[in-house]
């Protein structure tokens, strides 16, 4: 197990899925319910991963889980990164927002609402910030066609 | 989840503020402030309005001292916000009180053009978001499919990464600068920065053939070497850009009017602006000696000799000095580039994903199916995740690529500098007055391409 997984552990057991290390890149599945846990710990542990790069996401519809969540985490000490990684759901995606960690999230986490649908429980303005506020649907979705839409805004000419 | 019904309060509304409404209602759900902030704003038709100001007038508490804030509704196409950038300013006299801004309005869904595109489609689509900083864009891309790869791209086509990298940097600050000046007032730094700019787009156009959206960079290396003649005029650029940068800095580093305008203007703590997500020359300008050039080196820059300009303040002024000492340090760069640009191939040789070179394909059987593989059908990168983040002008700009081992991208992810760092904006402005509003958002740099993708 890596410094980070026995870190995340070590303030909250048992949430670590498993992790992977591929092309150098390390990511470590945790548990949604605990992604809040993980990323405070990483934050304020020894490694100092103050850094929230990037939050986005992508659409596996075959997968249980459908939604992966992957969270960027630099460390300005150590220039060291990692990746969080876990699955929103494919029902009702949902998962705890980090903006109580990191308020930089605030418009990542919008992002992924916007073009995903996924849902962040205790985000502070969680609407829509790239498509028009009113779109139906969620561009970034795999069943989400790219062409053959009609046409949006015809009442505006 | 409170299920307020939003019909229900106190909203006369016009038809331009039902989008916030409507999204609301369908997902049973309050107004978020900024949908509530949008719908205000514009929840008035002109007869509303009017009706509006006659009852305000008739409540209004007359006492000196005594003011109603105001919503002022800055762009989405205001002269002195760099692009379609539309900022809800609420105000308490002159003095801003909250600064909502809206994005979206260059959002073409470049990420979702992507997934159908071929992993060699893609580049020419990335290079369009950050459309000042069209180098570091296609750098990340290339990056993070090379890594995916797991693909060794040769020295001399890194080095010539660098120095473009380094030629955008400065041709970004340039347009910052320039930019910067006319929003404050100065307006003929912005032509000598559009001087000097046209010339590095000279150079752009006689290495790529293009002034802007290059698509130099290829997955592996670069698409062509220098052509003859580049190098003798980089060096002509090189040696007339410092007396150049001194001009600049004669116009405005001591100008009272540009210091007045700057000076204590727009400050933050640089733990905040880390919490924020803040990189780039906004972040260094605060004290924080935070570039990935220096702290992961990619693409050869640990070989390269320069500082990385920090300051302390972390003001408007800070980040004007910050910026105007990179682009000297973009010139140490460079010069090392000249002289030691090593030989050799420019492109990886792996037939697999790099199409061979032209003159092949009139006499090789081979190449030419390796050619017509690669353009009809596009080459596979094995699956997997990476995440590939470079220094672009504007701080932390990163590529995160999911394949799932087919030709075309799976997600294609780009985390640019000035998505994040915009949301820095209501925090340095809360508190300030309207006009240093203008100068924080000129010193933020954001491009929304960029912003919007």
């Amino acid at each position: 197990m890596s410094d980070v997984s026995a870190q995340i552990e070590l303030a909250s057991p048992g949430a670590v899925v498993a992790e992977f290390e591929h092309v150098g890149e390390l990511t470590v599945e945790v548990q949604k319910e605990r992604i809040v846990e993980a990323c405070r710990a990483l934050r304020d542990g020894p490694s100092q991963y103050v850094l929230l790069s990037d939050v986005t996401c992508a659409d596996f519809p075959d997968e249980p889980g459908r939604f992966r969540m992957a969270y960027q985490l630099t460390s300005l000490a150590t220039g060291a990164r990692v990746r969080l990684r876990a699955w929103a759901g494919a029902l009702d995606p949902q998962i705890e927002s980090v903006t109580s960690v990191w308020p930089g999230a605030n418009w990542m986490e919008r992002e992924v609402y916007d073009q995903f649908g996924v849902r962040f429980n205790g985000h502070p303005d969680l609407c829509r910030i790239l498509n028009p506020l009113d779109w139906e649907g969620h561009p970034l979705r795999r069943d989400y066609p790219i062409g053959g839409e009609e046409v949006q805004f015809s009442d505006a000419v | 989840m409170s299920t307020t019904d939003p019909r229900t309060e106190n909203f006369p509304l016009a038809a331009e503020s039902r989008e916030a409404t409507l999204a609301a209602l369908r997902e049973q759900r309050a107004l978020t402030p900024t949908e509530r902030v949008i719908a205000s704003v514009e929840a008035y038709t002109p007869q509303e309005a009017a009706e509006r100001t006659l009852a305000n007038e008739m409540l209004a508490d007359t006492r000196p001292g005594v003011r109603a804030p105001l919503l002022i509704n800055l762009g989405p196409n205001h002269p002195s916000t760099h692009g379609v950038l539309r900022l809800i300013v609420e105000l308490d006299g002159e003095v801003v009180k909250e600064v909502t801004p809206v994005i979206g309005y260059l959002h073409t869904g470049i990420e979702k053009q992507c997934e159908n595109k071929t992993w060699w489609q893609s580049v020419t689509l990335v290079t369009r978001m950050d459309y000042l900083a069209p180098f570091a864009n296609i750098k990340a891309y290339t990056m993070s499919v090379e890594k995916l790869l797991e693909m060794e791209v040769p020295a001399r086509a890194q080095w010539i990464r660098v120095l473009l990298a380094e030629l955008n940097r400065i041709a970004s600050h340039l347009v910052w600068l320039g930019t910067s000046g006319l929003e404050l007032g100065a307006m003929s730094v912005f032509f000598y920065c559009y001087r000097e700019r046209d010339n590095l787009l000279d150079l752009f156009e006689m290495v790529s053939g293009e002034r802007m959206n290059h698509r130099y960079f290829q997955v592996g290396g670069c698409a062509q070497d220098l052509p003859p003649g580049f190098i003798e005029r980089l060096q002509a650029f090189i040696d007339e850009m410092p007396g150049r940068i001194d001009e600049y800095e004669a116009l405005l580093t001591g100008n009272p009017i540009w210091k007045d305008r700057m000076k204590g203007v727009g400050v933050l703590p640089a733990d905040e602006l880390i919490a924020l997500g803040v990189t780039g020359p906004t972040l260094r300008a605060a004290g924080v000696p935070h570039d990935l050039r220096k702290t992961n080196p990619y693409s050869g820059y640990e070989h390269f000799q320069f500082e990385v300009p920090t300051a302390t303040e972390g003001d408007c002024y800070a980040r004007y000095l910050v910026r105007v000492r990179e682009m000297r340090e973009s010139l140490r760069i460079l010069q090392q580039v000249i002289d030691g640009l090593p030989e050799g191939p420019t492109i990886a040789d792996d037939r697999k994903v790099v199409l061979p070179p032209r003159e092949e394909l009139a006499w090789s059987m081979e190449a030419l199916i390796h050619h017509f593989k690669l353009v009809s059908e596009g080459f596979k990168v094995p699956a997997g995740e990476a995440y590939a983040p470079i220094e672009s002008p504007r701080g932390e700009m990163g590529c995160y690529v999911v394949s799932e081992g087919g030709p075309k991208p799976y997600r294609v992810h780009m985390r640019d500098p000035s998505f994040v760092n915009l949301q820095a904006t209501a925090p340095l402005c809360r508190g300030n007055y309207l006009a240093d509003l203008i100068a924080i958002v000129a010193t933020l740099d954001p491009v929304m391409g960029g912003v919007d993708r």
